[in-house]
């Protein structure tokens, strides 16, 4: 193991999940990050109103807010099957919701911009879960490909909002 | 959090107990390695220019040093105030301590969006009790409030 000082865009040095409480606990933050995602999408939506926005930035809102939901329902599908404590889910999503209905309308580049932030956490985070789960050999209760497996695709459907988000934005420059 | 990132963060708090410069024993047992792992990385974090150490006295954070380790304890900070106050985790600052490494600057930006923070954060991080001042614990017995329901 090599410790990364240099650089800075390597987080998780040496860092390893070892047990199913820890890997329920990342995969609750994916939730809530997943959360975020839906809520910021859905409320972008409904405050900017629909003539604010052109039909590609609609779709790809709701296209998010879709593609959020899916990603939560996965990943609360793997913690079931961990042996953890059931998780407060339902609390969560309330949380998240009352703090986006509080959000003031932001304008139309804070939109893409937003969603961009978004994808890339979503992406960022995902990557780094995957290499601490490869960094160790601890057993959990879910088969370790078919976990990597679960988070790769995920990951993969974040690169993928990156690269669409990216595209409208040049786009429209 | 990268490893530079924690061990900034560490020498950040010692450095608030002490009012001086951080020992390196005392580092190496916040960030439970060796001390020759902490002397090592005291080295790296030398030559990027976040801190400096003199022999026998310890080491002293530079001036980036310390933006770095400010950034670093907000996000820690916002770890722990999201485990315990959105997640209801009793055990928040192991599991804090745990999660970490894990959890970058942008993620806990995300996270930051439902929790509430201090304004003055991260200078009401507490480095004796190891979590922020004003963090409502979870499960916490009220103090002054038990008194009163007798």
């Amino acid at each position: 193991m090599s410790s990364n000082v240099e650089g800075d865009e390597s987080v998780s040095v040496g860092y390893q999940v070892t047990s199913d409480h820890q890997l329920a606990r990342l995969l609750q933050i994916g939730i809530v990050l997943e959360e975020v995602v839906e809520a910021r999408a859905y409320h972008h939506h409904e405050e900017l109103g629909e003539d604010a926005l052109d039909e590609e930035v609609r779709a790809l809102l709701s296209h998010a807010a879709e593609e959020s939901a899916d990603h939560r329902e996965r990943l609360e599908a793997v913690i079931d099957r961990l042996e953890v404590d059931s998780v407060p889910f339902e609390e969560i999503e309330a949380l998240v919701e009352a703090q986006y209905g509080q959000t003031k309308p932001e304008d139309f580049d804070g939109v893409l911009y937003d969603q961009l932030c978004n994808e890339e956490t979503a992406y960022k985070f995902y990557d780094d879960v995957i290499e601490a789960i490869e960094a160790s050999d601890a057993q959990f209760s879910i088969d370790r490909e078919e976990l990597v497996a679960t988070l790769s695709a995920i990951r993969e459907e974040e690169a993928e909002g990156v690269e669409e988000v990216t595209r409208i934005m040049e786009d429209r420059e | 959090m990268n490893t530079a990132d924690q061990y900034v963060k560490a020498i950040y708090l010692l450095q608030e107990m002490e009012n001086g410069p951080a020992a390196t024993g005392a580092l190496a047992d916040m960030m439970e390695v060796s001390p020759a792992s902490a002397n090592e990385m005291i080295g790296k974090l030398e030559s990027r220019g976040l801190a400096e150490h003199e022999k026998y006295k310890g080491v002293t954070l530079t001036d980036e040093g310390i933006v770095r380790a400010r950034d670093a304890l907000q996000t820690y900070c916002i770890i722990e105030r999201f485990l315990s106050n959105v997640l209801d985790v009793e055990e928040f600052r192991a599991e804090a301590r745990e999660l970490e490494p894990v959890i970058d600057g942008m993620i806990a930006e995300r996270l930051d969006t439902i929790i509430d923070r201090n304004s003055e954060c991260p200078d009401c991080f507490d480095p004796e009790t190891d979590a922020c001042e004003y963090l409502e614990v979870c499960g916490a017995e009220p103090e002054t409030e038990t008194e009163v329901a007798d």
